[in-house]
């Protein structure tokens, strides 16, 4: 299976400081759903950013879709930042645009034309559960709906790749499930998932997930071997999902 | 159509709206200084090139003699001479009455030319071909008729003055160069202050795969509209004042007016000032950002 994220002896340090990730080595196929979890402060978010190519590490090799990301030339990035949705942990919400015109944010920098535009984000704010709220402005939302307002963000463009940093921590249980079956739909498109979560009872719902975790900045189970048993039957919920449609 | 136009509102909303800045006006208010130095340097070549072309291939003959009967035959021997030279154009004796009429106001107006010793003056027009070594022949076959005899070109006399037109010209011109530079100037900060003004905004779009480009383009546009209206509104002012001095000098009945009127190219050279300076507010806005930009990963 073709392996669209390998991290070999990647170490990260911000400035001065001692190193928050310390000799990371994975690889995770396409198609993949995983999850990434540890204490807060292991360097979940740090390991994310280097996946979303917000952060270079300082050693090691970093691949995305085959292509050594770390010595290549920054001009080249957008056209991989495209191919990867993030969810990110503070939501990055732009916070003059609305929620239509955020969700529309990614198709607009990829060039799409606007007519392609409105029946898509459309849809996704409805699943999301924010029908009639694309005007609304994201002070105007509380920290559930901007969460939700940058799931559909993230997920509009159906990226390669979805990373999401605890995309389901401001949401109740039954909007998490909702998001979590969004992620899957998603992800039997094609999406490989990578999300970073405390909430256990969630990985539990993706019956073919695999959990890594970290631990002060090192990878406790390397090789992504640990599998959670099935916790639920495939829903038939699932038929309805946005992503389903070809665009 | 349509639908481009629309996405290309879209993207402009990326950024928020504000307020205008001070831009337009620092902007307009070197533009204004600028078409008026621009003027001031294309009014004065223009001013010199035609003086030097009206007084090219003028030369006066001078017959100091204080003998009138001498004087007339020497200016007789000369006017036979020019007849027949090459290189003349036309050449004229000054009437007598005409110097005098010319130097009533130091000699009072019954002086008689028989009681003062006036010189006699031939103006002489040489054609455009005729070299310096052909003006060095006439001057010595005019010295043989009389010794005493002076050839003077009418360029000469423009001299003192071209040297001092010539440097107004180019300072006015250096004060055009110096204040597209502050322009520039001006853009690198705005452009820098807009940028971190809109640090946040910028960071996420970059995330979700904007182009450098695609981010520098929102800042150029802003500032190539806050340079365009300033700029329009610095002309707008400037080519005001021109047309009003102009209309005044030419109440004035003055022989300067006609002189100082740009032909239309130096007014095209004029409005194209403006046009000039937004594409370089553009470029540095673009430039600038650019490179803050690279500063990132
Ligand atoms: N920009 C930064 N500069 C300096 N240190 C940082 C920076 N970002 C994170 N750190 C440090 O790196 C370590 C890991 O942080 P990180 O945000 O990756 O943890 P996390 O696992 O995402 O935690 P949480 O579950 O609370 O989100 C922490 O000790 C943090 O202080
Ligand atoms: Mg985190």
């Amino acid at each position: 299976m073709e392996r669209v994220i390998q991290f070999e002896n990647i170490g990260l340090r911000y400035g001065a400081d001692a190193e928050v990730l310390r000799d990371i080595n994975f690889s995770l196929s396409a198609g993949g759903f995983y999850f990434l979890t540890g204490a807060s402060g292991a360097g979940k978010t740090s390991l994310l950013k280097l996946l979303y190519l917000a952060q270079r590490p300082t050693r090691g090799v970093l691949r995305l879709f085959g292509e050594d990301v770390v010595m290549m030339h920054r001009g080249r990035l957008p056209g991989f930042r495209r191919r990867i949705g993030v969810v990110f942990q503070d939501f990055r919400l732009v916070p003059h645009l609305s929620a239509f015109d955020n969700i529309a944010l990614p198709l607009r920098v990829a060039g799409i034309e606007e007519k392609d535009i409105a029946g898509p984000v459309e849809e996704m704010l409805a699943w999301v559960g924010l029908g009639g709220r694309e005007g609304a402005l994201p002070a105007s939302l509380s920290g559930g709906e901007q969460q939700r307002i940058a799931i559909a963000r993230a997920v509009i463009g159906r990226p390669d790749i979805l990373v999401a940093d605890e995309p389901t921590g401001n949401v109740d249980a039954e909007m998490a499930k909702r998001l979590i079956a969004l992620f899957e739909a998603l992800n039997r498109l094609g999406t490989t998932i990578v999300i970073a979560t405390h909430d256990l009872p969630l990985i539990g719902q993706i019956a073919h997930a695999q959990m890594m975790r970290l631990d002060k900045g090192r990878l406790i189970d390397p090789t992504g071997a640990l599998r959670f048993p099935p916790a639920s039957p495939a829903r038939d919920d699932r038929a309805g999902l946005p992503l389903g449609k070809p665009q | 159509m349509t639908s481009a136009r629309s996405s290309r509102a879209a993207r402009n909303r990326w950024l928020p709206e504000g307020r205008r800045g001070p831009m337009p006006w620092i902007i307009g208010i070197m533009m204004f200084l600028t078409v008026l130095s621009a003027a001031c340097a294309l009014g004065l070549g223009h001013a010199l090139t035609r003086l030097r072309g009206d007084l090219a291939g003028g030369y006066t003959i001078q017959i100091v003699e204080a003998n009138a009967a001498k004087r007339m035959q020497a200016v007789r021997g000369i006017s036979a001479y020019l007849d027949s030279a090459r290189g003349v154009r036309t050449y004229k004796v000054v009437p007598e009455a005409q110097m005098l009429a010319q130097l009533a106001p130091w000699l009072g107006e019954d002086a008689r030319a028989d009681e003062l010793p006036i010189p006699a003056l031939i103006d002489l027009s040489l054609r455009p071909a005729a070299g310096s070594a052909r003006v060095t022949q006439i001057e010595q076959a005019v010295k043989r008729i009389l010794p005493s005899a002076r050839i003077d070109a009418h360029q000469g006399y423009l001299a003192p003055v071209e040297g001092l037109m010539r440097t107004l010209m180019w300072l006015a011109g250096g004060l055009v160069a110096l204040m597209l530079l502050m322009t520039g100037a001006v853009v690198v900060l705005a452009a820098n202050s807009a940028h971190a003004a809109h640090r946040g905004t910028i960071d996420i779009i970059h995330m979700l795969g904007a182009t450098d480009l695609q981010l520098a383009r929102l800042f150029q546009r802003r500032i190539a509209l806050d340079a365009a209206l300033g700029a329009m509104a610095g002309t707008v002012s400037a080519a005001a004042l021109l047309w009003l001095l102009d209309s005044n000098l030419h109440v004035s009945q003055s022989e300067l007016a006609g002189l100082i009127r740009l032909p239309w190219r130096s007014v095209a050279i004029l409005f194209g000032l403006p046009l000039f300076a937004v594409l370089v507010a553009a470029l540095t806005a673009r430039i600038t950002v650019m490179r803050a930009l690279e500063r990132n990963l």
